[in-house]
């Protein structure tokens, strides 16, 4: 099989900034060790052509940061990540220098990702123009046909962010990213903000529009009914570990891992009655200080003394699906 | 829809003019500033005399009180000073040397620190720390002791004063660009820019700096004041424009001598002008900044 | 109807802005029963967090409340005294905010300010207000509350925070407590927690709760009774069981059958086409209109409310859906799959 994206053992640390006193401070032997966030820690993935794969999880989980790695806009601390076999970015001192324009990404806020001070034609146009896939006098029309994807008229060419809904503007940016010809979209949170009417008119566009151009994803969503509807293949993360990965329909008819079946559990149901969802007990812990062993065993209700200690891999379990649990070990915890 | 289709930026103007107008005092004030421009501008129409003409100057004509008749047969509305220079052609001049000297100082600075605090919000790391440190360091200097100095070695003119000016004033641009920038750096649409890739140029130049300007244009009102006040104040103690082209910090200077023996009006009617014109476009610089707040949700 | 506590009829809201006035919440009107759970469900400037500012006479100008009543317990908070519903809040009536720090005080402890919280309304010692802090934090299920009122805020997580928030507002057994979108920002898990204990309060205290929310998922599983807003007004209301099992207005079938969970993955979602008109741009007649696939000339005027089964739900439709459309069967089978 064909990867498009091979993503090899990827950790992210963000080591908090210090300032110039809290260096002097540490110099001289005082303040505490610099805070390091762990938003990633050794995840490995891969996307065939074509595939659309759905990144779900909870705050702190590191699916949003994995998304800005592949999408090009952090590099990895530890591991690849291969875009048809080349890296997507590279670290020029504390710069990133972005190397293909065949990843685009699709930010959550659509009323932050564009510009207000510029024109929709020229949001659509200056990427394709700057990177010669379209020359100046054709980008009028290049624009109109983008636009006309996404299904707006030539009049809203003229017009600025701030005249357009929610709905609309992440239209705008879903024409921006495709003015790219990208071979793969990274959505981070793409319909989060909208409301669910205007939900279903970005999801049923979205499909239209993967149809039509063949398109590759990684769409990232904390929403578990939007993730089963767009994806292939889900994989489900926690404290910036993969726990679970399997298609789409398998994971939603046979969660293996505990969190995912606590986190399918823990989600309001429409028509489902009062009351009957069971929560996860506990708190979501700190990534600056994530529990030892298998990040989830405080909360878990299957946790013996071995998760405690020794962090679970990621293992098969079954056709396409692994799962990252001692229960699947040899069935002891 | 098809209400928002129009073009925005002549509405958007006008609802800040809407909001503008809301406090009578600002109205006033830009008023004021506005008939005072006019009066600069239009100064050689005006004005009854030349006080730049030496030949036009008459000694017998020298501290004659505000409303008397000089050799030249006008009335002298404000009086004389020592030299004999109608004082309300003098203060329409000056007013023109402060006008000239506040706008390209304060245009000058504004290009120069926007630039300079542009650069460092954008590229981070080393480059940001060296300019802000060298910023902050200037910053904890006042800003006449700088132009003070620079002045003395540079020497008198128009093109040294502005030099000076702008050496101590664009400090406060930069530090104030840095603030917007760096804050609409870590904004969704930078970032998506970045991950298109767009050239650095067109993220700085096009996306970067029109969304950092809005804090600019207050701070640009306030550092003309600035630059105004501290136009007069060198020119008070004798380092501005030289004597034959006075500007209201030479006069009110000037007239200094004569305060006590009880000619009043030679450094008292510079001195209100100047003081009118600088407070009110420090009111104007108020209301731009109460109404361009974003926190106000507009 | 006795055991009504909270009555609100024909409640209008004005904001004047430069270009005119227009009304947010347009003639609402709701019965709210002790410890019963009523969800007010609209999307973005549908007005329900309007309606919940209202109702405690939270309203600043440019916005004004120019018509209706807010009956708590047969008294029309509208017509108080500012002094008196200064007193009348946090005693009898509290607020729960989406963000908690809009209630809490980033420089005080837990325990401070739920102690200047229950000596606000009642005269006890400080310890005696302490000790009613540390019960409450207690009723809202937060692990070990001796040692939560020795911290700050920002030392606890945004769901304890939300916790707290509600204790808060339970310290003087109101009976209603107003809550705007208090568990959007949190995470699933953690909204799973809250909207647990939110349930058992109501039940176990008789604390009524309007929930206001986007979403039709927390309705679904909270709410006793809903009100569908949209454009400022009500434009179904009823058992949330019922309503969500077979909706009777366009615009509430048009939202449940817009949600993924309810379709097979991949399957095209039924969207209400357009969105939702501004405030100042609202149609003649039914503001829904625009959208509605029933629309006729008969919508061109404004609608009245319909009620049904003895009252208990209504709709403000000219063409309301029957009861056995074909779209119900069809959603109640995928609901159960997916609940499944």
């Amino acid at each position: 099989m064909e990867h498009l994206l091979d993503i090899d053992g990827v950790s992210k640390r963000f080591v908090k900034q210090t300032t110039l006193g809290e260096r002097i401070a540490r110099a001289l032997g005082a303040g505490g060790a610099p805070e390091i966030v762990r938003a990633v820690t050794d995840v490995s993935l891969t996307v065939s052509r074509g595939e659309v794969v759905g990144l779900v999880g909870e705050s702190g989980c590191g699916k949003s940061t994995l998304g800005r790695m592949v999408a090009g806009i952090y590099t990895p601390s530890n591991g690849r990540i291969r875009f048809e076999g080349a890296p997507v970015a590279v670290s020029r001192g504390r710069r990133v220098e972005k190397l293909t324009t065949r990843v685009q990404m699709i930010h959550q806020d659509p009323f932050a990702s564009l510009n207000p001070r510029v024109r929709v034609a020229d949001t659509v146009a200056e990427g394709p123009v700057a990177h010669k896939l379209v020359s100046q006098k054709d980008a009028d029309a290049y624009v109109a046909d983008m636009l006309e994807r996404v299904g707006f008229d030539a009049a809203s060419r003229r017009r600025f962010p701030h005249q357009f809904s929610g709905g609309q503007r992440q239209r705008i940016a879903i024409a921006r990213a495709l003015a790219m010809k990208p071979d793969l979209l990274v959505l981070d949170e793409p319909v989060a903000s909208l409301d669910v009417s205007i939900q279903a008119q970005v999801l049923n566009l979205f499909q239209d529009l993967r149809r039509d151009l063949d398109l590759t994803a990684i769409f990232v969503s904390h929403d578990l009914g939007v993730v089963r509807h767009v994806s292939d293949r889900v994989a489900i993360m926690y404290l910036g570990r993969i726990v679970e990965t399997a298609p789409t329909r398998t994971l939603y008819a046979a969660p293996a891992h505990p969190y995912t079946k606590a986190l399918f559990e823990s989600v309001p149901k429409i028509g489902a009655g009062r009351g009957v969802f069971r929560p996860i007990a506990g708190e979501i812990p700190s990534p600056l200080a994530p529990p030892q062993g298998c990040h989830f065993h405080p909360r878990c209700p299957s946790a013996g003394p071995r998760c405690g200690r020794e962090a679970p891999v990621l293992k098969s379990i079954g056709p396409g699906q692994s799962a990252a649990c001692h229960l699947h070990d040899g069935g002891v915890a | 829809m098809t209400a928002a289709a129009a073009p925005s930026r002549r509405a958007r103007l006008a609802d800040v003019w809407y909001d503008y107008r809301q406090s009578p005092v600002a109205v006033i004030a830009l008023a004021i500033v506005v008939i005072l421009l006019v009066a600069a501008s239009l100064a050689p129409l005006i004005s009854p005399q030349n006080p730049y003409d030496q030949a036009t100057l008459d000694l017998f004509d020298a501290r004659l009180e505000p409303g008397s008749v000089g050799g030249g047969g006008y009335v002298h509305l404000l009086g004389t000073d020592g030299m004999g220079r109608d004082l309300f052609s003098a203060i329409l001049y000056g007013l023109r040397v402060s006008f000239t000297v506040g706008v390209a100082a304060g245009a000058v600075a504004l290009a120069l620190g926007a630039t300079v605090g542009l650069v460092a919000a954008y590229y981070g790391g080393r480059i940001e720390a060296l300019i802000m440190r060298t910023i902050d360091l200037q910053l904890s200097m006042p800003a006449i002791l700088l132009a003070l100095v620079l002045v003395a070695v540079l020497g008198q003119g128009m093109i040294q004063l502005i030099v000076a000016l702008v050496a101590a004033q664009y400090a406060y641009f930069a530090r104030t660009t840095h603030g917007a920038a760096s804050a609409e750096r870590r904004k969704d649409y930078i970032e998506a820019a970045l991950s298109t890739p767009l050239p650095a140029r067109r993220v700085l130049f096009k996306h970067l700096l029109p969304n950092a300007l809005p804090p600019l244009i207050v701070v640009a009102t306030v550092q003309v004041a600035s630059a105004i006040s501290l136009e007069a104040t060198l020119s008070f103690l004798g380092l501005g424009l030289p004597m034959t082209q006075p500007s209201l910090g030479s006069l009110i200077s000037n007239g200094f001598q004569y305060l006590l023996s009880g000619r009043y009006w030679i450094s008292i009617y510079p001195g209100l002008v100047l003081m009118v014109l600088v407070v009110s476009i420090n009111l104007v610089g108020d209301q731009v900044r109460h109404v361009l707040n974003p926190r106000r949700g507009r | 109807m006795s055991d009504v506590v909270l009555s609100v009829q024909g409640l209008a809201t004005a904001f004047a802005t430069r270009a005119g006035s227009f009304k947010a919440v347009d003639g609402v009107s709701f019965d709210v029963r002790r410890g019963e759970v009523v969800g007010l469900v609209g999307e973005s400037g549908s007005g329900k967090s309007v309606t919940g500012y209202s109702i405690l006479g939270l309203i600043e100008p440019p916005g004004q409340i120019v018509g209706g009543r807010v009956l708590l317990e047969g008294e029309d908070l509208l017509a108080l005294s500012p002094d008196k519903l200064r007193r009348m809040r946090g005693a009898r009536v509290a607020m729960v905010f989406q963000d908690p720090m809009m209630t809490l005080n980033p420089v005080l402890k837990i325990g401070t300010q739920m102690a200047a919280a229950v000596r606000a309304h009642d005269r006890v010692s400080k310890a005696q207000a302490l000790a009613r802090a540390r019960d409450a934090l207690g009723t809202v299920g937060i692990p070990s509350p001796e040692e939560r009122l020795d911290a700050y805020p920002h030392q606890l997580s945004g769901g304890m925070r939300q916790r707290v928030a509600i204790a808060t507002a339970l310290l003087h057994s109101p009976s209603v407590i107003i809550a705007d979108e208090p568990t959007t920002a949190l995470d699933v898990s953690i909204q799973g927690q809250i909207l647990a204990e939110v349930r058992r309060l109501a039940d176990e205290t008789g604390t009524a709760f309007v929930w206001i929310t986007h979403d039709l998922a927390v309705v679904s599983s909270l709410a006793d009774e809903v009100c569908v807003m949209y454009a400022g007004r009500i434009v179904e209301r009823g058992p949330a069981e019922a309503v969500i099992a077979s909706p009777r207005h366009p615009y509430t079938q048009g939202l449940l059958a817009s949600v993924p969970s309810l379709h097979e993955p991949g399957e095209r979602l039924p969207q209400v086409p357009g969105s939702a008109p501004p405030p100042m741009e609202r149609p003649e007649g039914c503001a829904f209109r625009p959208r509605c696939p029933r629309a006729t000339d008969a919508c061109l005027v404004d609608p009245v409310i319909q009620t049904y089964d003895g009252e208990r739900r209504a709709a403000l439709c000219h063409h309301p859906i029957e009861p056995d459309a074909a779209w119900n069967t069809s959603s109640t089978s995928t609901a159960s799959r997916s609940a499944s």
